[in-house]
């Protein structure tokens, strides 16, 4: 992804550069304040527990089947929570218990969260480094350019934030033969304009700093230059929006899931696990508030962490405090 | 003036031709087609398909059918492929009825999300300032129909609301006061669902938008000089954090568009965002086309607006 550039020393972040000299990188003093942020931390943690629970489902589930997400037990559908297994059930589920109970086909709800939650966050990943990509590649030409180019690039930019995002989206995945990477791409390559019109900006400013211009009269081809050595510099507010835009995927392809059009069965996301859940909201409102809840919190963790990192990059903010 | 109104004006009707050939590109190149909605049909043979395709000329080339998709619109003659229906009445029938949606949404996400984002702003890091950053970002993270199933129930059940469609069954013979009564409350839970999200993240703009500006020197002068605090963030701060929200306006429309498609078929509402999904359904191009191409309309239309109304707003900025 984008964040192997960033690898390099980076000479400081332009606007917090009037920090005392020499006392804490830049990646230090952003923990410092991020470690205060209570919310911000939580939601780390949530995250982190996210990532091991989907590397754990895709393990669990496809590599080895512990928890069968597609095994049918139509005697022992809408358990309740905790349930336990009825003897005929073969094979018995883990502990001989439903950990979330069962859904209208007797699946395990359990074993399909497990796999949903790497189906969920991948399309929310793969989406947003479409996203990036585009974003910096556009964003890093018209803002190293400028002029016509940029004044092309920008006018793309207007045409595409004029479009009704999800209204676009929903048409294209419609259209389109119904796959997860569809969605993922569908949903990358219609989000990246804040990414571009971001990336220019940043660009425009550094333009005409030193360190560009050595870098340029060293003889470094164009690509080089932006992406080796201005791109690292802009990149901090990118990753910030990255971070709010991985939930913002994960929101709309359950919005494409509500209509029909997210995930299609038999793979579970959260987002159809949810909206399959409505229909038994009655009968076994698990089926409806274990996926909603699941969503909830991932997507708020996302938010809080992006949210919490834009408070510790801003320096103008941070010296309120 | 005259000359930025009409250089703006001739800019945005090239854009909105981009718009509608990106759009017509888009659809017409994915693949799926009208005549291929029903594909197991034993009873749909190779020559039926032809036969709809050429009446609705996509065994032509797409310049052709962008052609004739432009001529239809202009006469007034463009007809769905699924009914053949006109399709600029329909449409415009529809936005009718969602403007009521879209207008009360805006209405409560413009009147809460000021004052919530001042007073967080101006009361940085107390109880209420937490309490809202919180609650905003529960709003902006929750799956908009998740928690208008859970809000329906609690509705329903204890307040006896109705929420589904835009009024009530058979309700006609009722007095003129009950009528606009029973549309208000079907109108209410919609448009309070539709606005979650925006007033979240507008109040959140706001309180970013208060601070930047309260840390600004001007407003430590008007401080210093020993101004009541009402007038400082009132008169001072407010008026410079304002200016950005007058841009936001036209960036709105598609936000409300899209989200529509979700709120409106949760409530069935038969609205813009509807209209949209049935068409969608149904593989009508034109209904399809012409929305994307009313959105961008709109959405162009409510830029230019902003510009405008940025220019009247900030002295320092003259048009021309």
């Amino acid at each position: 992804m984008a964040a192997a550039p960033a690898r390099r020393p980076v000479p400081a972040l332009p606007s917090g550069s009037d920090a005392a000299p020499g006392t804490v990188s830049v990646r230090g003093e952003v923990w410092r304040q991020l470690r205060r942020d209570r919310l911000a931390l939580a939601g780390l943690v949530v995250l982190a527990l996210l990532f091991v629970t989907a590397l754990l489902g895709k393990l669990l589930t496809e590599w080895v089947v512990v928890f069968d997400p597609t095994l049918v037990r139509l005697p022992e559908k809408l358990l309740p929570p905790l349930a336990a297994a009825n003897l005929a059930a073969d094979p018995l589920p883990v502990f001989g218990r439903y950990l979330l109970g069962t859904d209208d086909l007797g699946r395990d709800v359990f074993a399909r969260m497990l796999q949903g939650s790497f189906v969920s966050l991948s399309i929310g990943f793969v989406a947003v480094s479409i996203e990036l990509v585009i974003g910096l590649a556009l964003g890093g030409l018209a803002g190293f350019y400028g002029g016509r180019v940029d004044a092309l690039i920008m006018r793309f930019t207007d045409v595409m934030l004029c479009f009704p995002t999800f209204f676009l989206i929903l048409t294209v995945v419609a259209l389109l033969p119904p796959s997860i990477w569809n969605i993922m791409i569908v949903i990358g390559v219609t989000s990246w304009m804040g990414t571009c019109r971001f990336v220019r900006a940043e660009l425009l400013a550094l333009r005409e700093q030193d360190f560009v211009r050595a870098a340029r009269a060293l003889g470094l081809s164009d690509a080089r230059v932006i992406f080796r050595h201005m791109i690292p510099n802009a990149i901090a507010p990118v990753l910030v929006s990255a971070t709010i835009a991985v939930a913002s995927a994960i929101l709309t392809e359950s919005a494409l899931s509500y209509l029909g059009f997210g995930v299609q069965p038999p793979d579970a996301s959260w987002g159809n696990i949810l909206s399959d859940g409505r229909s038994f909201l009655f009968d076994a409102p698990w089926l409806f508030l274990i996926p909603g809840v699941a969503i909830l919190l991932v997507v708020l963790a996302f938010n809080l962490v992006g949210e919490g990192l834009r408070d510790a990059l801003n320096p103008r903010l941070r010296r309120m405090r | 003036m005259a000359a930025f109104l009409v250089r703006a004006l001739a800019q945005r009707l090239g854009l909105l031709v981009v718009i509608s050939m990106l759009a017509f590109a888009v659809i017409h190149l994915a693949p799926g087609e009208p005549s291929e909605v029903d594909p197991m049909n034993p009873r749909m043979k190779p020559q039926d398909i032809a036969r709809i395709r050429a009446a609705f000329h996509l065994d032509e080339p797409l310049h052709a059918q962008y052609g004739y998709w432009l001529r239809d619109l202009a006469t007034g003659e463009l007809r769905s492929f699924k009914d053949g229906q006109p399709v600029v009445p329909r449409i415009w029938e529809r936005f009718l009825n969602s403007v009521p949606l879209f207008g009360v949404a805006i209405l409560i996400e413009w009147t809460f999300a000021f004052p919530i984002g001042i007073r967080a702003a101006v009361t940085r890091g107390s109880r209420f300032d937490r309490t809202s950053t919180f609650l905003a970002y529960f709003l902006i993270s929750v799956p908009s129909f998740f928690v208008a199933y859970l809000v329906v129930l609690g509705v329903v059940n204890t307040f006896q609301l109705p929420v589904i469609g835009m009024r009530t069954f058979g309700f006609e013979p009722a007095s003129s006061l009950r009528l606009v009564m029973d549309r208000f409350w079907h109108l209410a839970i919609p448009s309070l669902m539709a606005a979650l999200t925006g007033l979240a993240v507008m109040s959140r703009y706001v309180r970013s938008q208060m601070l930047e500006v309260v840390a600004q020197d001007y407003v430590r002068t008007a401080r210093a000089k020993g101004l009541p605090d009402e007038q400082v963030i009132y008169r001072h701060a407010l008026r410079n954090a304002l200016l950005p929200f007058v841009t936001m306006f036209g960036f709105l429309i598609p936000g409300l568009i899209g989200g529509s498609v979700i709120i409106e078929q949760i409530f069935a509402w038969p609205g813009i965002g509807r209209l949209g999904y049935e068409a969608i359904l149904a593989r009508d191009f034109p209904v399809i086309l012409t929305l994307n191409f009313f959105a961008a309309a709109l959405t162009l239309a409510g830029t230019f607006v902003s510009d405008v109304l940025y220019a009247v707003v900030d002295p320092r900025i003259r048009l021309g």
